[in-house]
């Protein structure tokens, strides 16, 4: 194995941590807020690392461009959601609250 | 060696999993749970279906089955709930338990039987001739280069034609039903700054997904799901419309697939060959010409099923 290839191994193994951590912290914080906290770091930062994990191994700069804005639409998603879902719990002003 | 084994394993944990989600989804008594559960496995099925090496298949169960189906769902539970709210739902009833032991038993059966014969093909006789290997062969005369649209939109043309009739058939079911259900509040900042990022950008990834399905994963049905997936989303924001255009355009829009599939068909006809037999030389146009008509109308009819009947 290329030190590169060692360098990929070592980024998705950490992804892969935040994600264990992330559904550790889902399945045992006690509240909603700190639940949404642990999910969010391992949208985040757990498919960062992988997607910088995997981005030496790919065929050409427009597959790394998609890789990339995967990452950036789970974000963007993550982000959001997280939002909703809070704004929701705290000022009960959900977008779907029945009339 | 070791290598087989881990693969072995990962497949084992895939379809545990699998199941194990769709005995939860089954099981779960509450609808809205159900529906989550239900759209983990789709997301789960397009797992076993990348993993089976059909990644066009994984696209469409990942946004048709889990996306757009979930989506659906989550609409009709609201709706529901909504009405057992008002005191106007009808009663579910459960089903008895002799008539689900009996389907399970009846599945099970069903499922030995299809292995059995997946098994004797494999390892009875002599290797017969097998469809896959003589498609292959003439793919390069579809006028595409993925295999999967030349199957959709030549080989079985005929068949994605009656899918476009089905899927517009059940839009019909869904306007004559009754009334679109109760429009979502008007989208606060944040949503409305990600609707405007994600709308176009979907809109766009559909013109790719609908031309980069001649020639790799992807074509209409994928890319129409995610036209649809944008009106959802346009929904949820607060458009009670969905972004879909008033009522008589809309009618135009959902028929527009089945319309131009089968002019080209009998366009073809005229010039002397049978419905829907492309000649080679123009098979990439035409294909390129039915798939854009269906991606727009399948877009249209999933948004306007999610809408949920016709709006007053």
């Amino acid at each position: 194995m290329d030190w590169i290839d060692w360098l990929s191994a070592v980024l998705v193994a950490l992804g892969a941590l935040f994600f264990i951590a992330g559904t550790v912290g889902l399945l045992r914080l006690p509240d909603l807020f700190s639940r949404l906290h642990a999910l969010t770091k391992a949208d985040n930062l757990g498919l960062g690392l992988i997607m910088l994990g995997v981005l030496p191994q790919v065929g050409g700069p427009l597959q790394g461009l998609k890789l990339l804005m995967i990452w950036l639409l789970v974000l963007l998603a993550g982000a959001t959601g997280a939002h909703l879902i809070a704004k929701r719990a705290l000022r009960g002003d959900g977008e779907d609250m029945f009339e | 060696m070791i290598y087989d084994l881990w693969l072995l394993i990962f497949d084992l944990v895939l379809l545990g999993t699998l199941l194990a989600l769709a005995v939860a989804a089954l099981s779960s008594p509450e609808p809205r749970r159900a529906v989550m559960l239900f759209i983990a496995f789709g997301l789960w099925l397009s797992l076993v279906w990348a993993r089976l090496r059909a990644p066009d298949v994984a696209l469409a169960e990942a946004a048709i089955g889990a996306g757009l189906g979930g989506a659906l769902m989550l609409a009709a539970a609201r709706r529901q709930a909504r009405e057992a709210q008002q005191g106007q739902a009808l009663a579910v009833e459960r089903p008895s338990p002799l008539a689900v032991w009996g389907l399970a038993f009846g599945s099970l059966i069903a499922a030995a039987a299809l292995l059995w014969v997946y098994y004797s093909t494999l390892h009875g006789g002599p290797e017969p001739e097998r469809l896959a290997d003589l498609a292959l062969a003439r793919v390069p005369e579809s006028g595409v280069t993925n295999p999967v649209t030349s199957v959709l939109l030549n080989y079985r043309a005929y068949d994605t034609l009656l899918e476009l009739g089905v899927l517009m058939t059940a839009l019909l079911g869904i306007w004559s039903l009754g009334r679109a259900s109760a429009p979502f509040q008007p989208a606060g900042p944040a949503l409305t700054a990600m609707v405007a990022w994600v709308v176009p950008l979907l809109i766009l990834t559909a013109g790719y997904m609908l031309w980069i399905g001649a020639s790799a994963p992807g074509g209409a049905f994928q890319a129409g799901a995610l036209l649809g997936a944008a009106g959802v989303i346009l929904r949820l924001a607060g458009d009670p419309a969905a972004g879909l255009p008033g009522e008589t355009a809309q009618r135009w829009l959902v028929s527009l697939g089945v319309a131009v599939f089968a002019l080209v068909g009998l366009a073809l006809m005229v010039a002397g060959l049978g419905f829907l037999t492309y000649p080679p030389d123009q098979a990439k146009w035409l294909i390129l010409a039915v798939e854009s008509a269906a991606t727009v109308a399948i877009g249209a009819t999933l948004a306007a099923a999610y809408v949920g009947g016709r709006r007053a």
